[in-house]
C-alpha cells in the first residue's frame, strides 16, 4: 500500500509526506503540547469538570481539543509501578475516513499528505464525526463547524515545527518526513524491547493496516485500548464499494417489489 | 522534578536514554516517579533520615571517595573539646541556650593550637554584645548570608590525616550517623529496607573517579524547619562520595519562579545586599570598617569583600561616595533583627507596619496561614498590589473566606487598596538568572496593553517622583540624602518612557574608572575606582555586550555551551571545578575530565572556565601567615569557603547545628524516634492567637490529627494561581481544588472518589474534591500505618477555577536559617463532606482546638 | 462502571479508557435524522408505488402515494437541513459530486428525486399538465427506490459499529422499511377497493423487513446487543410487534377499511420506530467503548494468531488470556 496519498489526491510535486510519532515513552504528561495547540490555533477552552480519571481532565479529542493526554495508572504492574502518559492527535490517516465521506470537500488533502478541513466550506453536516474510527474529529457546539488538528498546515507551510511538537519538552512528539519517523521509530522500538521494556508496540505505523498507515502513530507501552485507541481500526470506506452494491442491488428490489404490487390487474 | 520543572525535565529524560538510573524520593507517585528507575517512598519531613542513612551506608561500608575526601573536604580536621553531638546530649548540640532559643557556636569549633596572626581577626560578638541583642543578630537570618561561603572558620587548625583521630570531623560524622541504620530509616521514614539498599548501591556504585552522582531537590528538602539542614545532608554526602565540582555531580537547587535564583542573587530578601552581602546589622556592622572586618573572611575571596561593597556603594551613590565618607555606608539601612514576610505579618497585626506593596506576589492565597495573611492586610493603611490578575490579594476586603465567615466586614476595613496592572514578561526586556546561575536575556515582543507597565518602569518612575518631591521639600535635611543621592539616571525609551534595561545590566556588571566595562570580579577595588552593582554578575556587560542575550546554539559548540547566556561567576558552568582534578592538577579520570592544571603553560585550563586562581599550581602552599587570596592553597578548591574545604561539619554559618539530625516536623503524628529532642529546638515559632500549633507525637491532642498532610504543584498550576487560575487553556486542564488519598484511608473515613471531603487543622478547616488514588501509599513504619494527604495548593476563590487554598491550613514555623515555612509536613484530619459555611466554619475549628486541648503554647517548646 | 460509581482512579486492566468511548458519537440528532431516514424511505417507496398505481389505473392510491412522496421528501429535506451544524451553508452539499461519500451522492439523489416527485405530486393534485406529471412520475419512480436505498450507506459507511457491521443487511433493511411505510400509509388513506398494490407492497416489505432484521441480529454477533437493549431494544421491539400485527391485520382483513386503515397505521409507525430503533442503537454503539474495541481486537487477535500460527507471543509482549483482557463487562 502507497504511504503517498497526496500523489493519489493528484499533487504531482509535492513535499514529503509530514507527519507524527508520539513517543509516549518518554512523555511526561505535561500537556504543553495541548496548550500549545489551542494557543496556536485559537482553540477555545473546553469546560471546566474534574473527571476523576486521573490527571486527565481533557478527557478526549474533540472540535475542542486537537491534542489530548491520556494518563493511565497501572501502580500494580508487575515489576514497576507505572503512569502511563500519552499524548493523542489526528492520524492523519492514509486513507482518512472522515475525507472521504465529506459531502461537501472541506476535509481536504494537503501537498504533505495530511489531512485538514477548510472551515469556510464545511457545512456541519457531521458526516465525518461518524466516520472517523479514532473518535478524532468533533462538531463545535459554537460555531456548527467541524474541527480537528490541522498538523499546523499553516505552520508546515512555512518550514515551521507544528506548535504541540515544539512545545513539548521531552521530544516525546516527533515531528518531520514520516519515512525518518518511521526508521526512528523502529529504532526506538527495538531499544526498548532490548530493554526488556513489557508491551511496547508501534500503534498506526503499518501501511497494510485498516487505514493505509498513519500519517502520526505511536509508540504505546501497552494495548492500544488501555489508551482509549481502537486496537485494529479500518477506514470505512473500505467496504462502500459492497455497500454501494447491496444499495444498487436493494434499490432494484424495491422497485420490483412495487411492480409486483401492481400485478393482479386494475381496479 | 517533571511536574514544576517540565524543560528541565528533558535533559533527565536523555540523561536517562543515555543509561542514567533515575530515582525519585517522595511521598507521592508523581510524573516524575513514572519516569524513574527506581521510586522511593517516603514520609513527608524524613528526609534526613533517609539521606543519613545513606551517610551512614557510605561509612560503613567504607564507600567513600578517600583521596577527595583527604584533599578537599575537612574530614581531618580535628573540633574543639568543647564539642558535644546531640548523640550525647539526646537530640541537641553544645551551646544551646533553650531560653534565648538559639546555639552559642563557638564549640563547633576547629581545635586549634598554635595561635595564629592576630590582625583583622575579629572581635567574637559575644564579647561586644548581651545575649539579647545576639539572638537579634542571629534572627537576622545570618545563616542565609553566610550561605555562598560558610561562616568564619580559622583556616589554620588541627588536623589528623589518618583521619582516626577520635575528634576528627570523619569520626565524629561516623558516630553521629551510626544509628542511622537501614531499620531505622524504614522506622523512621517508612521507605522499605531493600528499596533503600538498592538506592545505597546505585548511589555509591555510580560515584567514584569515573562517575558521578547528582542530587536534585527543590521544595520537597527545604519547606522544612529543618530545611537546611536537609540540603546539608546531602552536601556531606555528595562530599564523601567526590561528586562536588565535577560534571554530573553536585547538588542541584530547582529554583521557583523564572527568575528566583535572580532574586536571591540580587536580592528581595530583607538580609541582603547584592551578591550576597550581608544587609548591615545595626550591632556589630557600625561603620565600613566594623562590617568588613566582620563579614569577611581572612581566606579566599571572601577576604575580599571590601572591595565588593565599596563597588556596590559606588554603583549606588556614584561620585557622591567617597573614601572620606566611608563610600556612603551609613546610607544603608540597617537590621536589628528578623524582617522576614511572617515578621511584616506579625508588625501588620501589630500596627508597626502601616503600608504594603506587593510585586508579583500573592500571599491571600500564596502565603503560609493565609488567614493571617489577610487578616495582617486588614490592619494596613494603604495596600499596593500590581499584578496582571484580579488576584485575592487584591480583592480580600470585598469577597475574601473571612467577609464570608464573618470576621471582617468590609464597611469596617481601613485599608487603601489600589491595583497596579503589571506588564508580563513578555512585554518587557529583562534577564531571567536560572537555577544553574545562568543569565537568559529576554526581549519584549510587544508593548504592555493599556495601563500596564513593567515593574522596572514603576520602581524607577517611582523613585523618580519621590526625588522630585523630596527635592523640593527637604533638599537641605539629610534625612533624605540617601535617595537623593542615588544614581538615577537610566535612559529611558519609546512612547511609555520604559528604562532601558541594559543600562541597569550594565550598572549591574559594573565599570571602571572611565566607565569602561569591567570583565571580572577580580578587577574589583576597594578605593572607588571601581562601581559594580553586584559582584558576583560583574562581567555579564564585559566588553559593552549583553553577555546574558547570546544564543549560540548548542549543537555549534562543545558539551560546556558556554556561548548560551552567561552564569555567574565568570561565566562558570561548575562552581569548585578545581575539585574536578585530582591534588596534582590531574582529571580524575578522563571520562570526567573538566579542568586540569596544564604544567607546560603553567596555567589551569578545561572545557569550562576553572574556578580557581589561574596560575596557582597545585602544589603551592600558603605561608602560615598569608592572608585572603594567597592563603588558598594549591588544593583548596573550595574558594570560597574560609578554609578552602567542602564541609562534612558546618563549625559556623549554621544556626541550628553543625550536622544535621532528624527532628519530626513542627507537627507530626509521630515522636522522634532517634531523641528525646522532639523539635529542632531552635526553629522559628510565631506565637500569635492566629498561629496556633498542634499537638505532636506522644503529646496528648495529636491523635486529633492522625495524618500527614503535604503540598506541592501541578504542572498545570502556577503558585498562587494569579498566572494559571485565570487562564482559560490552564483552568480547563486541572479544573477543581482536590486532595490525593490512598484507597485504604478513603476506606478509613469513607471518603467518595470525586467527591468532597474536608481537612481540618488548628488554623482552618478547608474543602477539596477528592482523588482517591494508588498512587499515594500507605507508608507502614513502628507497627503503624501512615497516611497521607496530598494537597495542591493553587487554588483561592478568583478566576475560572475556584477552590480553597491549602494554605489556609499552613502554619508558620521557620526554618531558623532562611526563615522558610513547614509547607511539606503538617499534620491534619480528613473527613467526608464539604465544611461547613459562613461562622459554622469557626466553630469546627474551634471544636477541633478544643478537642486537642489546644493553646497558644501548644508546640512552642525549644 | 459508571464514574461516579468509582471508588477511585481504576487501575487499567480492562479494555477501555475509563469506560470512555473510542468513537465520536454521531452528532445527528432525534428526530431530525431518524425523521429524515423515515420520511425519505416513506417518499422513496411511494414514488414507484405511485407510477405502479398510475400505470394500473388507480388514480387514488397513484394521487395519495405522489402526495404522501412530495410531502415526505420536502419534510425531511428540511429535517436534513436542520440538523446541519450551519444550515446556511446546506448548498455546499452540491460543491462537488463525491461518490465515497454517501451523503454527497444523497445530496444529487435527492435534487434529482425531489424535484420529480415534487412535479408528479403538483401536477396530479392539480391535473395540469399531464404528460409532463406522466414523466415526472416515471423519473420519481426510479430514482425513488435509490433514495430510500442510499441511506443505508450513509449509515453504514461509518465508523458506528452498530451500523457499519451491518452495511450488507441494512439496505434491505431500509428498502424494506420503506416498502412498509409507503404500502401501509397507501393503506391508511386509500379505500381498499383501489389499494392492492399498497397492501401487497406492504405485505411484501413487512415480510422482509422482519426477514433482514432477524439475519442482521444473528450476523453482528455481539454488536447486535444495542439492537436489542436500551431504548433502541424498544423501539426495535415495538416496530416489530406492529410489522407483525400490520402485516397480519393486512393479510387477513386488508379489506376491510377499518381494519386496512389500522393495519396501515401500525406498518407506518413500525417502519418509524424501526429507522428511530437502528437510529438510536448506532449512538449507544458508538457510545460504548466494548463494541468499537471488543470486535476489533479479535478481530486483531485472529491476526495476530495467524500471522504467527498460534505461536507464542512476541518478546516483550506479554500474552494476555482472551478472558483477562476481554472483561469488557468490567468497562461498562
Ligand atoms: N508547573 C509549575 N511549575 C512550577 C511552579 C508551579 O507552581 N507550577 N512553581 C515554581 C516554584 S515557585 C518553585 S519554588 C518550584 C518548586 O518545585 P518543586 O519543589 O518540585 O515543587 P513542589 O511540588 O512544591 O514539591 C515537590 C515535591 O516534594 C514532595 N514532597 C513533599 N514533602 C516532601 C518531603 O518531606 N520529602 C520529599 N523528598 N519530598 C516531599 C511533593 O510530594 C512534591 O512532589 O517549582 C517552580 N515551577
Ligand atoms: N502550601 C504551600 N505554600 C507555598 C508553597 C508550597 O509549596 N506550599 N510554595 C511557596 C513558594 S516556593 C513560592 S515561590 C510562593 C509563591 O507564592 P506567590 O509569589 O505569592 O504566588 P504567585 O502566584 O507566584 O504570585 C506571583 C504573582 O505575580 C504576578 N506576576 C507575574 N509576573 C509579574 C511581573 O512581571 N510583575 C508583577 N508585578 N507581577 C507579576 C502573577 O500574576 C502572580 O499573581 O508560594 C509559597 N507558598
Ligand atoms: S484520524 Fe479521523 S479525523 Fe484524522 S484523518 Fe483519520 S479519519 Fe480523519
Ligand atoms: S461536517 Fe464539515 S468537514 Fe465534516 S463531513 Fe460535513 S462538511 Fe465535511
Ligand atoms: S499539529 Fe498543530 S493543530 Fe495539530 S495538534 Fe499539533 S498544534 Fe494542534
Ligand atoms: S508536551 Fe510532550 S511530554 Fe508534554 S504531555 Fe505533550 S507529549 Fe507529553
Ligand atoms: S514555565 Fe517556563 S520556566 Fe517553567 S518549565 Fe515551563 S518554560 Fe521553563
Ligand atoms: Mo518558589
Amino acid at each position: 500500500m502507497s504511504l503517498d496519498p497526496a500523489a493519489r489526491s493528484g499533487y504531482a510535486d509535492h513535499p514529503p509526506r509530514m507527519g507524527f510519532f508520539t513517543d509516549t515513552s518518554v512523555c511526561i504528561g505535561c500537556k504543553a503540547c495541548e496548550v500549545a495547540c489551542k494557543e496556536w490555533n485559537g482553540v477555545p477552552e473546553d469546560g471546566l469538570e474534574l473527571t476523576g480519571m486521573s490527571y486527565d481532565n481533557t478527557q478526549s479529542l474533540g472540535a475542542s481539543t486537537w491534542r489530548h493526554v491520556a494518563f493511565i495508572e497501572q501502580i500494580d504492574h508487575p515489576g514497576q509501578p507505572r503512569w502511563l502518559m500519552a499524548s493523542d492527535v489526528c492520524k492523519h490517516c492514509t486513507e482518512a475516513g472522515c475525507l472521504d465521506v465529506c459531502p461537501t470537500g472541506a476535509l481536504l488533502r494537503t501537498e504533505f499528505g495530511t489531512v485538514v478541513v477548510q472551515d469556510d466550506v464545511c457545512n456541519g453536516c457531521g458526516n465525518c464525526v461518524a466516520a472517523c474510527p479514532f473518535g478524532v474529529i468533533g462538531r463545535r457546539e459554537t460555531d456548527g463547524g467541524a474541527h480537528k488538528c490541522t498538523l499546523c498546515y499553516d505552520r508546515i507551510g512555512d518550514g515551521l515545527t507544528p506548535a504541540c511538537a515544539k512545545a513539548c519538552p521531552t521530544e516525546s512528539i516527533q515531528f518531520g518526513p514520516l519515512d525518518e519517523l518511521r526508521d526512528r521509530a523502529q529504532a526506538r522500538l527495538e531499544t526498548l524491547h532490548e530493554a526488556g521494556v513489557a508491551g511496547a508496540q508501534l500503534y498506526g505505523e503499518d501501511p497494510g493496516n485498516g487505514i493505509g498507515g498513519a500519517g502520526a502513530f505511536f509508540l504505546l507501552l501497552d494495548e492500544p485500548e488501555v489508551y482509549g485507541l481502537p486496537p485494529d481500526p479500518v477506514v470505512t470506506t473500505r467496504d462502500l464499494p459492497r455497500m454501494w452494491r447491496h444499495v444498487a442491488s436493494a434499490a432494484a428490489a424495491l422497485a420490483a417489489a412495487a411492480l409486483i404490487s401492481g400485478l393482479g390487474g386494475r381496479a | 522534578m517533571a511536574e514544576a520543572h517540565p524543560v528541565g525535565f528533558q535533559w533527565v529524560m536523555e540523561a536517562k536514554q543515555r543509561g542514567a538510573t533515575v530515582i525519585h524520593v517522595d511521598p507521592r507517585f508523581t510524573r516524575t516517579s513514572a519516569h524513574a528507575d527506581v521510586y522511593v517512598p517516603i514520609r513527608a519531613g524524613a528526609d534526613i533520615a533517609f539521606v543519613g542513612g545513606i551517610i551512614n551506608y557510605v561509612l560503613q561500608h567504607d564507600r567513600y571517595f578517600r583521596d577527595y575526601v583527604l584533599a578537599y573536604t575537612n574530614a581531618s580536621a580535628v573540633l574543639s573539646e568543647d564539642f558535644a553531638d546531640t548523640e550525647d546530649l539526646d537530640g541537641v548540640f553544645s551551646g544551646l541556650d533553650r531560653e534565648l532559643r538559639m546555639y552559642d557556636m563557638e564549640t563547633w569549633r576547629y581545635q586549634r593550637s598554635e595561635v595564629r596572626a592576630a590582625a583583622g581577626d575579629r572581635t567574637p560578638l559575644r564579647d561586644r554584645f548581651t545575649p539579647q541583642q545576639l539572638r537579634q543578630v542571629r534572627r537576622a537570618a545570618r545563616g542565609e548570608a553566610h550561605g555562598s561561603g560558610g561562616g568564619a572558620v580559622d583556616p589554620v587548625h588541627d588536623a589528623d590525616e589518618t583521619l582516626q583521630h577520635p575528634r576528627c570531623v570523619f569520626q565524629v560524622l561516623k558516630r553521629h550517623f551510626a544509628r542511622y541504620t537501614p531499620e531505622l530509616v524504614a522506622e523512621v521514614a517508612g521507605v522499605p529496607e531493600e528499596t533503600f539498599l538498592r538506592v545505597c548501591e546505585l548511589v555509591t556504585a555510580n560515584s567514584g573517579r569515573d562517575r558521578t552522582t547528582t542530587f536534585v531537590y527543590s521544595l520537597g528538602w527545604t519547606q522544612h524547619t529543618v530545611g537546611v539542614q536537609y540540603i546539608r545532608t546531602a552536601a556531606i554526602l555528595q562530599s564523601l562520595l567526590g561528586n562536588m565540582g565535577r560534571p554530573g555531580g553536585g547538588i542541584l537547587a530547582l529554583r521557583g519562579h523564572a527568575s528566583i535564583q535572580g532574586s536571591t542573587d540580587i536580592p528581595t530578601l530583607f538580609d541582603l545586599l547584592p551578591g550576597y552581602l550581608p544587609m548591615p546589622h545595626a550591632y556589630g556592622n557600625e561603620d565600613l570598617d566594623t562590617y568588613v572586618a566582620a563579614e569577611s573572611l581572612s581566606k579566599g575571596f571572601w577576604a575580599d569583600t571590601r572591595n565588593y561593597m565599596v563597588s556596590l556603594l559606588k554603583a549606588w551613590w556614584g561620585d557622591t561616595a567617597t573614601a572620606g565618607n566611608d563610600f556612603c555606608y551609613a546610607y544603608l539601612p540597617r537590621l536589628t533583627g528578623s524582617h522576614s514576610t511572617y515578621e511584616t505579618v506579625l508588625s501588620q497585626l501589630s500596627g508597626v507596619c502601616t503600608g504594603y506593596f506587593l510585586l508579583g506576589q500573592n500571599p491571600a492565597v500564596g502565603s503560609a496561614n493565609a488567614r493571617m495573611q489577610r487578616m495582617g492586610m486588614a490592619s494596613l493603611d494603604w495596600l499596593v498590589v500590581r499584578d496582571f490578575s484580579m488576584i485575592e490579594s487584591a480583592t480580600w476586603w470585598r469577597d475574601g473566606p473571612e467577609i464570608e465567615t464573618e470576621q471582617m466586614r468590609t464597611e469596617d476595613i481601613k485599608t487603601e487598596v489600589f491595583f497596579l496592572p503589571a506588564a508580563a514578561h513578555t512585554e518587557k526586556n529583562g534577564s531571567f538568572t536560572n537555577t544553574q546561575r545562568m543569565l537568559q536575556w529576554h526581549h519584549a515582543a510587544v508593548e504592555p496593553a493599556g495601563d500596564a507597565r513593567s515593574d522596572l518602569w514603576f520602581a524607577y518612575h517611582l523613585g523618580r517622583r519621590i526625588r522630585q518631591k523630596l527635592a523640593a521639600s527637604s533638599a537641605e535635611t539629610d534625612r533624605d540624602r540617601p535617595v537623593l543621592d542615588l544614581t538615577w539616571d537610566y535612559p529611558v525609551r519609546g512612547p511609555l518612557a520604559e528604562p532601558d534595561a541594559e543600562a541597569v545590566l550594565a550598572e549591574v556588571s559594573g565599570w571602571g574608572a572611565d566607565r569602561t566595562p569591567l570583565s571580572s570580579y577580580t578587577e574589583l577595588n576597594d578605593d572607588g575606582s571601581t562601581s559594580c552593582g553586584c559582584w558576583i554578575y560583574c562581567g555579564v556587560y564585559a566588553g559593552g555586550v549583553n553577555q546574558a542575550a547570546r544564543r549560540t546554539p548548542g549543537g555549534t559548540q562543545d558539551w560546556v555551551a558556554a556561548d548560551w547566556g552567561w552564569a555567574w561567576p565568570a561565566n562558570r558552568r561548575v562552581l569548585y571545578n578545581r575539585a574536578s582534578a585530582d591534588p596534582d592538577g590531574r582529571p580524575w579520570s578522563d571520562r570526567k575530565a573538566l579542568v586540569w592544571w596544564d604544567q607546560a603553560t603553567r596555567r589551569w585550563t578545561g572545557h569550562d572556565v576553572p574556578d580557581f586562581i589561574a596560575d596557582r599550581p597545585p602544589d603551592y602552599r600558603p605561608a602560615a601567615d598569608a592572608r585572603g587570596t594567597e592563603a588558598i592553597s594549591g588544593t583548596d578548591a573550595f574558594i570560597m569557603q574560609g578554609d578552602g574545604k567542602a564541609w562534612l561539619f558546618a563549625p559556623a554559618g549554621l544556626v541550628d547545628g553543625p550536622l544535621p539530625v532528624h527532628y519530626e516536623p513542627q507537627e507530626s503524628p509521630f515522636s522522634n524516634v532517634l531523641h528525646g529532642q522532639q523539635h529542632n529546638p531552635v526553629r522559628e515559632v510565631l506565637t500569635h492567637p492566629l498561629n496556633l500549633y498542634q499537638p505532636s507525637g506522644d503529646e496528648p491532642g495529636s491523635e486529633v490529627f492522625p495524618y500527614v498532610a503535604t503540598t506541592y504543584r501541578l504542572t498545570e498550576h502556577h503558585t498562587a494561581g494569579g498566572m494559571s487560575r485565570f487562564l482559560p487553556y490552564l483552568a480547563e486542564l486541572q479544573p477543581a481544588f482536590f486532595c490525593e488519598v490512598s484507597p485504604e484511608l478513603a476506606a478509613e473515613r469513607g471518603l467518595e472518589h470525586a467527591g468532597w471531603a474536608t481537612i481540618v487543622t488548628a488554623r482552618s478547616a478547608i474543602e477539596a474534591r477528592v482523588l482517591v488514588t494508588r498512587r499515594i501509599q500507605p507508608l507502614r513504619m513502628r507497627g503503624r500505618v501512615v497516611h497521607q494527604v496530598g494537597l495542591p495548593w493553587h487554588w483561592g476563590p478568583n478566576g475560572l477555577t475556584t477552590g480553597d487554598a491549602a494554605n489556609e491550613l499552613v502554619h508558620l514555623a521557620l526554618d531558623p536559617n532562611v526563615y522558610i515555612q513547614e509547607d511539606k509536613a503538617l499534620a491534619c484530619d480528613i473527613r467526608p463532606g464539604r465544611r461547613p459555611r459562613g461562622p459554622a466554619l469557626l466553630d469546627l475549628v474551634r471544636e477541633y482546638r478544643q478537642r486537642a486541648a489546644i493553646t497558644l503554647k501548644t508546640g512552642t517548646d525549644t | 462502571m459508571k464514574r461516579d460509581e468509582q471508588l477511585m482512579v481504576p487501575a487499567a486492566e480492562f479494555g477501555s479508557y475509563y469506560g470512555r468511548p473510542v468513537i465520536k458519537e454521531p452528532v445527528w440528532g432525534a428526530p431530525a435524522i431518524p425523521g429524515y431516514l423515515f420520511l425519505g424511505g416513506l417518499a422513496g417507496a411511494s414514488s414507484p408505488l405511485a407510477a405502479v398505481a398510475e400505470f394500473s389505473g388507480r388514480p387514488g392510491l397513484a394521487l395519495a402515494a405522489k402526495t404522501t412522496a412530495a410531502g415526505a421528501i420536502g419534510l425531511s429535506v428540511v429535517a436534513l437541513v436542520q440538523d446541519l451544524g450551519r444550515p446556511t451553508r446546506f448548498h455546499h452539499m452540491l460543491r462537488v459530486f463525491k461518490p465515497t461519500s454517501p451523503m454527497s451522492v444523497g445530496s444529487w439523489l435527492l435534487s434529482a428525486y425531489g424535484p420529480a416527485a415534487g412535479a408528479a405530486a403538483a401536477c396530479a393534485i392539480t391535473g395540469l399538465l399531464p404528460a409532463a406529471g406522466r414523466v415526472a412520475t416515471v423519473a420519481a419512480a426510479v430514482t425513488g427506490p435509490a433514495v430510500a436505498a442510499y441511506t443505508a450507506a450513509l449509515l453504514a459507511d461509518t465508523a458506528v459499529p452498530a451500523w457499519h457491521e451491518a452495511h450488507r443487511e441494512l439496505p434491505y433493511l431500509f428498502v424494506s422499511s420503506a416498502a412498509t411505510a409507503a404500502g401501509g400509509l397507501g393503506l391508511l388513506l386509500v379505500r381498499p377497493e383501489q389499494a392492492a398494490p399498497a397492501r401487497n407492497l406492504a405485505l411484501i416489505g413487512a415480510t422482509a423487513e422482519l426477514t433482514a432484521k432477524s439475519l442482521l441480529l444473528q450476523r453482528l454477533g455481539e454488536v447486535a446487543e444495542p439492537y436489542q437493549s436500551g431504548r433502541a431494544g424498544r423501539l426495535m421491539e415495538a416496530a416489530e410487534i406492529l410489522t407483525a400485527a400490520g402485516l397480519t391485520a393486512a393479510a387477513v382483513g386488508g379489506r376491510n377499511r377499518i381494519i386496512a386503515a389500522l393495519a396501515g397505521a401500525a406498518l407506518v409507525a413500525s417502519s418509524a420506530f424501526t429507522r428511530f430503533g437502528i437510529f438510536f442503537a448506532g449512538r449507544m454503539s458508538a457510545g460504548d467503548p466494548r463494541y468499537t474495541v471488543g470486535p476489533q481486537r479479535n478481530r486483531k487477535d485472529r491476526k495476530d494468531r495467524g500471522d504467527r500460527g498460534i505461536s507464542p507471543p512476541p518478546a516483550g509482549k506479554p500474552a494476555r488470556a482472551p478472558a483477562e483482557r476481554g472483561d469488557l463487562a468490567a468497562a461498562r
